[in-house]
């Protein structure tokens, strides 16, 4: 069939789509990105050094089944480190996504259509890279499957009332639904692309993957219901998995972490980040696939919108920390927030100041919001403000608790930051691979958004 | 019957002619029919009926077998398997089993929702005769398709062809099984 001309306009500012598309262009345009369009160099480029840093995670793989997790800078008392830090920035990153494909779906926003899919994408491929570092810090990592309660011949099994097992099931939920949720909405895509590859391996591997889908009404009736459950159910399910992260600081005794706020500071935390992350993958890939009519500035802005919200709750949390560590009484928590304020770990502690609470601040003017380029800008510097957070919160407390002998620095070792670049590697790996393999966008939502796709009131019974 | 027939098929351009044409053949008594849409279309499930199924029931079964599964399994290790005293904690300690039963039961939800998904809708299915009309491959682009199948008793290949082609429908054809 040939390809309809695309007659696109630019958009306007409030518009989730821009004028002018129909159907077809619309399935044209998100398709020729995987079946026929020639791959930009960005792509290479990107792609390229996703797998260079990749390596350096397996060379730091192989060197810490080899030798131990002492390549890395962990030394008592600061044992957790550069991997739950890691761990907790990357599972932070994910929750964007699911906030986006099922919280903005129960809430109804349609312009969420153009930007979940691959922000579900980064959500399952944050949640492998964040999967990683504790399976990696255990020091004997073959051992993973000790975590999960099986039948064993050592008549061991985990302890339940540890908030590190329940982690482990909060996780493995979140990967395993996550995953299901964004197969399960990739499917009528999955179809469009067989039905339009001009290539038989295409064909094949589409078809299979699309399981025969044939957009019969009837199933769509059950694929909607299927959609809303799926969404009811990652909602709780995404706002538990932080909630549940932090209770592995919470239910310890160090001071600056037990405290009864962190499940709500580190979810908005974790959006936060998750949203920074949602337009430091969207602003480049729009720009180098020409898909401004259906990313617009609008969304850029929604996302905006929220990034400032989200970091006035995480200000608001920064300051009643401090606030209830005064107000507590305890010499300890008062020790440990001045330690982070005034301590050796004081510039970290007023950069992630700036990066998170002050930079950000720049969010309520709307031509900052409308600029694309300082977008870009900011959600970087929020992404490492948020990865700071989680280096003061696990490292300065457990750098200087109550027992002044016992205090020790951390240094992070070239392993480490091998490691922690290694993971972004497997992230734009696996998320380059995804760009160039799957649909980026949802095709069939997006055409719920056309005016066309409304039934006219004459034809209602 | 026409040996070999398994319905006719007729190609619209646009939702609402194929949801006006599936009323009237709703209304002409045909009911073993079905349409084809590149996206979902609310006003096809009041159309056809469409709008009870058993996916909410599958998924509630789901969760609360993995609720169950999730306490049960907690319970088990802990008081009768493996009891261990941790911080003089009761064995049956059920505050700390909330979060592995909430995160089971949101984890068989959604298993039970996407099976239940494929399930109902007769998926994995690589083979459907409608795939044999070759202009059916736009169905997952920008056409729309309503099929009146050889099964539905008021079937006639003559007749329903004819019927289909009174219904603005840019192109009408057999499909082959």
């Amino acid at each position: 069939m040939a390809d309809e001309q695309q007659v696109i306009e630019k958009p306007e500012a409030h518009e989730i789509i821009a004028r002018g598309y129909t159907f077809g262009t619309i399935t044209d345009q998100i398709s020729a990105v995987v079946l026929t369009k020639r791959t930009p160099l960005f792509w290479f480029a990107s792609f390229g050094v996703g797998f260079l840093l990749l390596q350096g995670l397996l060379v730091s793989a192989v060197l810490l089944f080899g030798k131990g997790v002492g390549i890395w800078g962990i030394r008592t008392p600061v044992m957790w480190g550069f991997a739950i830090t890691n761990f907790v920035w990357w599972i932070g990153i994910g929750h964007a996504g699911t906030l986006i494909s099922a919280i903005l779906l129960l809430l109804n926003q349609k312009w969420r259509n153009s930007i979940n899919r691959f922000a579900e994408a980064m959500t399952l491929f944050a949640v492998a890279c964040a999967g990683l570092f504790p399976i990696l810090h255990m020091g004997r990592p073959w051992l993973a499957y000790w975590l999960f309660p099986y039948p064993n011949s050592m008549m061991v099994e985990p302890n339940f009332r540890s908030p590190l097992v329940w982690d482990v099931f909060a996780v493995s939920t979140y990967a395993t639904v996550s995953a299901v949720f964004w197969f399960v909405g990739l499917i009528p895509d999955l179809g469009t692309l067989r039905d339009r590859t001009k290539n038989l391996f295409g064909k094949y591997v589409y078809g299979i993957l699309a399981m025969g889908w044939r957009g019969s009404a009837r199933h769509w009736s059950v694929y909607e219901t299927a959609s809303l459950l799926l969404s009811g159910l990652a909602t709780p399910l995404v706002l538990s998995v932080h909630t549940v992260v932090s209770f592995d600081f919470t239910i310890a005794i160090v001071p600056g972490w037990h405290s009864t706020f962190f499940p709500p500071y580190f979810v908005a935390g974790a959006i936060y980040s998750g949203f920074a992350m949602v337009l430091a993958l969207a602003i480049p890939l729009r720009s180098v696939y020409g898909l401004q009519g259906l990313i617009t500035d609008r969304h850029l802005e929604n996302s905006g919108k929220v990034m400032l919200a989200t970091g006035l709750i995480v200000a608001y949390s920064y300051i009643m920390e401090t606030f209830m560590a005064w107000y507590s009484g305890s010499v300890y928590e008062q020790q440990a927030f001045w330690n982070r304020m005034t301590g050796p770990y004081a510039f970290q502690y007023w950069f992630l100041v700036t990066c998170n609470i002050v930079a950000p601040q720049l969010l309520w003017f709307k031509k900052f919001r409308k600029s694309p380029v300082l977008l870009f800008i900011s959600s970087i510097v929020v992404l490492s403000g948020m990865w700071l957070e989680r280096f003061m919160i696990i490292v300065s407390s457990l750098a200087q608790d109550y027992v002044p002998s016992s205090w020790s620095l951390f240094r992070a070792t070239r392993w480490d930051w091998a490691t922690y670049w290694g993971t972004i590697g497997l992230f734009l790996f696996l998320f380059f691979l995804f760009v160039r393999l799957l649909p980026m966008i949802s095709i069939f939502e997006v055409r719920t958004l056309l005016p066309q796709a409304k039934v006219g009131e004459e034809v209602k019974g | 019957m026409k040996e070999g027939v398994y319905g006719v098929m007729a190609e619209f351009d646009n939702p609402g002619a194929l949801v006006s044409a599936t009323r009237a053949a709703r209304e002409q008594g045909y009911r073993k029919l079905d349409a084809y849409t590149p996206f979902p279309i609310e006003e096809l499930n009041d159309v056809m009926h469409l709008h009870k199924n058993k996916l909410p029931l599958i998924v509630l079964c789901g969760g609360l077998l993995g609720g169950l599964t999730g306490y049960l399994l907690q319970y088990f290790v802990t008081v009768i398997y493996f009891p261990i005293n941790i911080g003089g904690r009761p064995l049956h300690s059920w505050p700390s089993y909330i979060i592995i039963t909430f995160e089971l039961t949101i984890l068989f939800g959604a298993l039970s929702a996407v099976l239940g998904l494929l399930g109902l809708c007769g998926l994995p299915m690589p083979y459907h005769p409608v795939f044999n009309v070759p202009r059916f491959s736009a169905a997952s682009r920008d056409r729309f398709f309503l099929c009146i199948e050889a099964a539905d008793p008021l079937f006639d290949v003559e007749k329903t062809s004819s019927f289909l082609s009174t219904l603005e429908a840019k192109e009408v054809s057999e499909v082959a099984h």
